[in-house]
């Protein structure tokens, strides 16, 4: 695992974001979010500051990392699209639509195209079954896709 | 007191409001068999995740079979225990464990031991109605601790015993699904991570996925060469346990029979860490003493309280967690350490022999030994001072591969002049014990008086942190003690803020102090086995002809002849250390 350097200010940005939430445990999934938020997915050395600073183990904040699939350790792309993969959306051919990006970008689950644009990963119910199959992208969510669809959506960006 | 009134079995009870089901039906003598749950008083151990589903048990009334660890007494509960219903969920709640789990039982180091063998045969499972993948995962071996990921069944109580316990910090389930597993951050082996190898998640693991690394037949390598003089020291607390492993009671001392088995094991000499024990009073009493006097003397630089250094869990502990208080602790190396530099030093010169020549072993309750003596400080010209450190229960398979019938063993005395101890030496086994030591010869030091009472019964116990006052003629000494890491970090926390009273404290790692210690027989989370090694201690103790360190006619006769005095030039090179900023070495490369 590649070591990453984070800049000084960009330190001092994730300290604050910890700090708002009174660098309370409890808070550790929020503070997680934001901070994926900030640098784009969650190196060794953020997980370890974040630890730090909420006075918890760095084995902890990595258990909750690899727990939720919304969190990654690896960058992602410009624009992160995810593919619902819950009960509502499965039936109604999520997989197909998956299947199709795949081709599209030429990238495995949870990886990022070469030129950093795109990045692909799957994750469970977005709460908008009624719209099911489901993909969002960034913080765009796409209702009712179908395979034919993938295409046109990727030439948006 | 909130009383609820209930029936388990058709036997009524009534127990206190929030008591489980597990609790109650213990209480009337009815054993709910469980796997993940395990509870110490005293301990501050809890582990019930209620993720095994072993203690399920039916109430009537309720759709679901309940968890018993986790279902809560209500008034007027009917229970049963052992329904068919109760019984088939069990069966097949263990076979679903044993398919993802290697079928290793006659190879692997936790047979006999292994709590999911023991339900497998309580349950009568023959086969296995369930196949499917089973989970893989990379072997860690660490110089103490190894783990065999894929016989872990997520009980957690490794978890339990590393975070809430300890408060070390290391483990943690990560990942999810078929892919969980608990580890170290970002999966890291454990001599990368801040472990310190106490060795309580090896103490409280049912299975055999964390064991200690088996350094036995290194011993009998050793043991087999013609080239080397092998010499055994073992420390205080393994004979107040060894007995557990060959089916005595808790807290039967077999001193004499263990050295009788060490000698027809091969040893050349059979010694005690107890003796290096003493010399360790010596050296950190005198420390002890030395600052104290400085500070009634108004230097403002010394450092106190004094903590002690006996312990390399501890020590490990403080080096990764509280690097910046490096210089409050004694500088006095641990007994097995004290042991190992002269052995290979005075003892050696005494035997006309080569230190390479010399092969020395230590017997130990401790995981963290095995690691210690492999730190480089500990080693002169790559040679180590100790060569190999087994645990209580590692000398208890020696035992049995030598065919030897340890019962019937007379009982023998060990050799001098590195086996001679006092009853000092032989308290540095339990919580309180190193202290009692160090106050009966800084006493007699310091006031120059006779100390008539050698008990200190104010400073025993099993409290995880305790505090005593001791009148040194006039002068108060306060003294705090913390057994389980995780006491020791909140006396630590208030060394830090300036806001301890205290004058000296006594820290071990595990709870209890070594008669606790991570390479123990088993106790299956039964804290009475660790009181019961607690009083072997003192009664040992209590039996001995001299019971202070400085009154051991061969500790007088080692600094006559070769140290001079303690904190001497030579002392200062043998018995003394430094340590590390662990701090930064944890983060992964």
């Amino acid at each position: 695992m590649a070591k990453v350097k984070i800049p000084e200010n960009k330190v001092q940005e994730l300290k604050d974001l910890c700090a708002k939430f009174n660098n309370e445990p409890g808070e550790l999934i929020n503070v997680l979010h934001g901070a994926q938020g900030m640098f784009g997915y969650l190196p060794a050395e953020i997980q370890e500051i974040v630890a730090e600073e909420m006075n918890v183990s760095v084995a902890h904040v990595y258990g909750v990392v690899t727990f939720y699939s919304f969190f990654s350790m690896l960058p992602k792309g410009k624009h992160p699209i995810s593919i619902c993969m819950g009960t509502a959306c499965y039936v109604r051919g999520a997989e197909k639509v998956l299947d199709e990006f795949k081709r599209h970008l030429d990238v495995k689950v949870g990886e990022t195209t070469p030129d950093g644009k795109f990045s692909l990963s799957c994750l469970r119910c977005v709460g908008a079954c009624g719209l099911a199959p489901v993909v969002t992208i960034g913080e765009r969510v796409y209702g009712r896709v179908s395979p034919e669809d993938v295409k046109g959506i990727l030439g948006e960006y | 007191m909130n009383l609820v009134k209930l029936t388990i079995d058709d036997k009524p009870v009534v127990v206190e409001k929030g008591t489980t089901l597990l609790e109650a039906a213990k209480s009337i003598g009815i054993k709910i068999p469980s796997l993940c749950y395990m509870k110490m008083d005293d301990m501050n151990f809890e582990n019930k995740p209620g993720g095994c589903r072993v203690c399920v048990v039916e109430v009537e009334g309720r759709r679901n079979l309940a968890p018993a660890c986790k279902t809560e007494c209500t008034e007027g509960m009917e229970v049963h225990t052992h329904t068919v219903r109760v019984v088939n969920a069990r069966r097949t709640v263990v076979e679903l464990i044993l398919s993802d789990h290697p079928a290793e039982c006659l190879t692997c180091a936790k047979s006999g031991e292994c709590e999911l063998q023991d339900l497998a045969q309580n349950l009568g499972i023959r086969e296995i109605h369930y196949t499917g993948e089973q989970s893989h995962y990379k072997g860690d071996q660490s110089p103490a601790i190894i783990r065999e990921m894929d016989k872990c069944i997520m009980c957690r109580r490794c978890e339990t015993a590393c975070n809430e316990v300890q408060t070390v910090g290391v483990l943690s389930a990560v990942n999810r699904g078929f892919e969980s597993v608990v580890a170290p951050a970002f999966e890291m082996d454990l001599d990368h991570s801040v472990c310190t190898y106490c060795g309580q998640c090896v103490a409280v693991c049912p299975t055999g996925a964390l064991t200690e690394r088996d350094y036995t037949w290194k011993v009998i390598e050793a043991l087999v060469d013609p080239t080397k003089t092998v010499v055994v020291q073992t420390a205080p607390a393994v004979r107040a346990a060894l007995g557990e492993s060959f089916g005595m009671e808790a807290g039967t001392l077999v001193t004499g029979k263990m050295v009788s088995a060490l000698r027809k094991l091969g040893f050349d000499y059979v010694f005690e860490t107890d003796f290096a024990a003493d010399l360790t009073i010596m050296e950190e009493g005198t420390e002890l003493l030395d600052r104290l006097n400085r500070h009634l003397n108004g230097d403002k630089e010394v450092k106190l309280p004094i903590l002690t250094s006996c312990c390399p869990g501890w020590v490990k502990f403080f080096e990764h967690q509280f690097p910046e208080m490096m210089d409050v602790p004694s500088t006095a190396k641990s007994p097995q350490q004290m042991f190992g530099s002269i052995a290979k030093s005075y003892f050696a010169k005494k035997m006309n022999k080569k230190r390479e020549d010399l092969v020395v072993v230590s017997v130990m309750p401790c995981l963290a030994k095995k690691y210690e003596c492999t730190r480089e400080e500990f080693s002169v010209n790559g040679d180590p001072d100790v060569n190999v450190s087994i645990s209580t229960r590692e000398l208890a398979q020696l035992i049995r591969n030598a065919n030897l019938d340890f019962a019937a063993l007379p009982d023998d005395d060990f050799d001098q002049p590195l086996g001679e101890s006092t009853g000092a030496g032989v308290i540095f086994g339990t919580t309180g014990g190193v202290i009692e030591a160090a106050v009966r010869t800084a006493y007699e030091l310091h006031t120059g008086k006779h100390l008539e009472r050698v008990d200190f019964k104010e400073l025993r116990g099993m409290e995880g942190s305790r505090k005593a006052t001791v009148d040194f003629d006039g002068l108060k000494l306060n003294i705090g003690i913390a057994h389980g890491l995780g006491n020791a970090r909140k006396l630590l926390e208030e060394v830090k803020s300036g806001k301890s009273e205290f004058h000296a404290i006594e820290i071990m790692a595990c709870p209890g102090g070594c008669i606790g210690g991570g390479g123990q027989p088993y106790h299956h989370g039964n804290v009475d086995v660790l009181k019961k090694r607690q009083r072997a201690i003192y009664e040992e103790d209590k039996g001995k002809p001299i019971r202070k360190s400085h009154e051991n006619p061969f500790i007088q006769e080692l600094y006559k002849e070769f140290l001079g005095k303690p904190m001497s030039d030579l002392s200062h090179e043998l018995l003394h250390t430094h340590y590390f900023n662990r701090k930064k070495k944890a983060e992964i490369e």
